[in-house]
């Protein structure tokens, strides 16, 4: 039994921390989870935190991608932050750029980007500096 | 004759009372030297090498991978590398043991007992240069990986250039394992100091080509996976028309002419406020 990762949701935001190395069936799991929440609560955007990621293969990079389209579909922008230069390197060599998807250095600067581009990640007004 | 009878010839031969045949070997090594080491170095390294070799031939011994001439081996690792990091040719440090054959030359009476122990010993001398050629040649390879290593760390400094702008100057010509650890200083330094700009400078590299522009591709892939986005800069007239001749598309990646040129872009997409010029 894969265990699952859980799914936050701030404001209008939802956050996805992973925490641990995934396998096969816990990514499945995540896409399903994430598909659902989007829906559910109505977000806007999608934070994938993966910071504690050591090691990544073609599978969770492709899962990255895949997420990031769903998200799309559904209306809600997602942003990778991050990343280690390791895994950074490993999805380059696998060719996968991850066209689609924002990055941000930090969970911080993830929901500024996002923040910026019009959305409320806690309660109160969107940045007024907002373009 | 039986390899313990030639032994025990050729120490009677190389430890005449009276006689130093070891004088001779020494003066022809000294003049081959040509005054690059003092007298007295060869002097000394010579006479423990002959002491050496006399005390394995003493062994009953001519097979130079013989256990009895470990001592003589390690004497000669030591020489050669000694050599090699002092610069010496591999003739020079080789001609410490061939010009023993000399020395023993004047000590034979010409019976054809002597010619074929002067054969032997020969033979053997010629296996013991060939380890000391050998030995030279490794120490020279690995005085020039140690080189190479430390001619990488040296050639690829991240320096900050502004909050949130690191600059990766390079210098040199690209290959894959540089533009390795010149993307993990990178990426490192991205993190360390939280800089979402960084530009690399390439007014240092003598030559583009595709598999450089490949390199430069991925880095910047890279930095952009991890959030920051990545300028190339000092791109000269004569590597832009290389770039464009050869077909290579760097695509949506902003590439600038001159470092402060790509500096103004890095400062305006992270929201530092410019006086003068704008562009």
């Amino acid at each position: 039994m894969s265990e699952r990762v859980p799914v936050l949701k701030i404001g209008d935001v939802l956050l996805v921390s992973i925490q641990t190395d995934l396998d096969d069936q816990a990514v499945l799991n995540l896409q399903d989870d994430l598909a659902a929440r989007v829906v559910e609560s109505e977000a806007r955007g999608v934070v994938i935190d993966i910071t504690a990621v050591e090691i990544v293969d073609s599978f969770v990079g492709r899962m990255l991608a895949t997420i990031a389209s769903i998200s799309r579909l559904l209306d809600a922008e997602t942003v990778v932050v991050g990343m280690r230069p390791a895994v950074a390197i490993t999805l380059v060599e696998l060719g996968l750029s991850l066209g689609g998807v924002r990055t941000a250095l930090t969970l911080e600067k993830g929901l500024l980007a996002l923040q910026r581009s019009g959305l409320r990640p806690a309660d109160g007004p969107a940045d007024p500096t907002a373009s | 004759m039986a390899d313990q009878e030639e032994c025990a010839r050729l120490v009677r031969l190389l430890t005449v009372e009276g006689e130093d045949p070891a004088a001779g070997w020494v003066a022809s090594v000294a003049v081959s030297l040509r005054g690059r080491a003092s007298q007295a170095e060869i002097d000394r390294e010579l006479r423990e090498l002959y002491g050496a070799l006399v005390a394995a031939l003493g062994k009953g011994s001519l097979d130079s991978h013989d256990e009895a001439f470990g001592e003589v081996r390690a004497l000669l690792t030591e020489l050669s590398r000694a050599k090699a990091r002092q610069g010496f040719t591999p003739t020079e440090t080789a001609i410490s043991i061939f010009g023993l054959k000399s020395a023993l030359e004047p000590l034979l009476t010409g019976s054809i007992d002597d010619v074929r122990l002067y054969l032997r010993f020969g033979r053997l001398l010629d296996e013991l240069g060939l380890f000391t050629v050998e030995t030279h040649t490794r120490a020279r390879e690995e005085l020039i990986s140690a080189q190479a290593e430390q001619l990488l760390e040296l050639s690829t400094p991240v320096v900050k250039l502004w909050d949130g702008v690191i600059g990766v100057p390079l210098v040199g010509t690209l290959d894959s394992a540089r533009t390795m650890v010149v993307m993990e200083k990178m990426l490192q330094a991205l993190i360390d100091t939280g800089s979402e700009q960084a530009i690399i400078d390439i007014t240092g590299v003598p030559a583009v080509d595709t598999q450089v522009a490949q390199h430069l591709l991925k880095t910047v892939v890279a930095a952009r996976l991890m959030g920051a986005e990545c300028t190339i800069s000092g791109i000269r007239p004569q590597i832009a028309q290389t770039i464009v001749a050869l077909g290579i598309d760097f695509g949506d990646i902003t590439t600038k002419a001159t470092l402060a040129d790509a500096l103004r872009h890095a400062l305006k997409r992270s929201g530092v406020d410019l006086p003068g010029r704008t562009r």
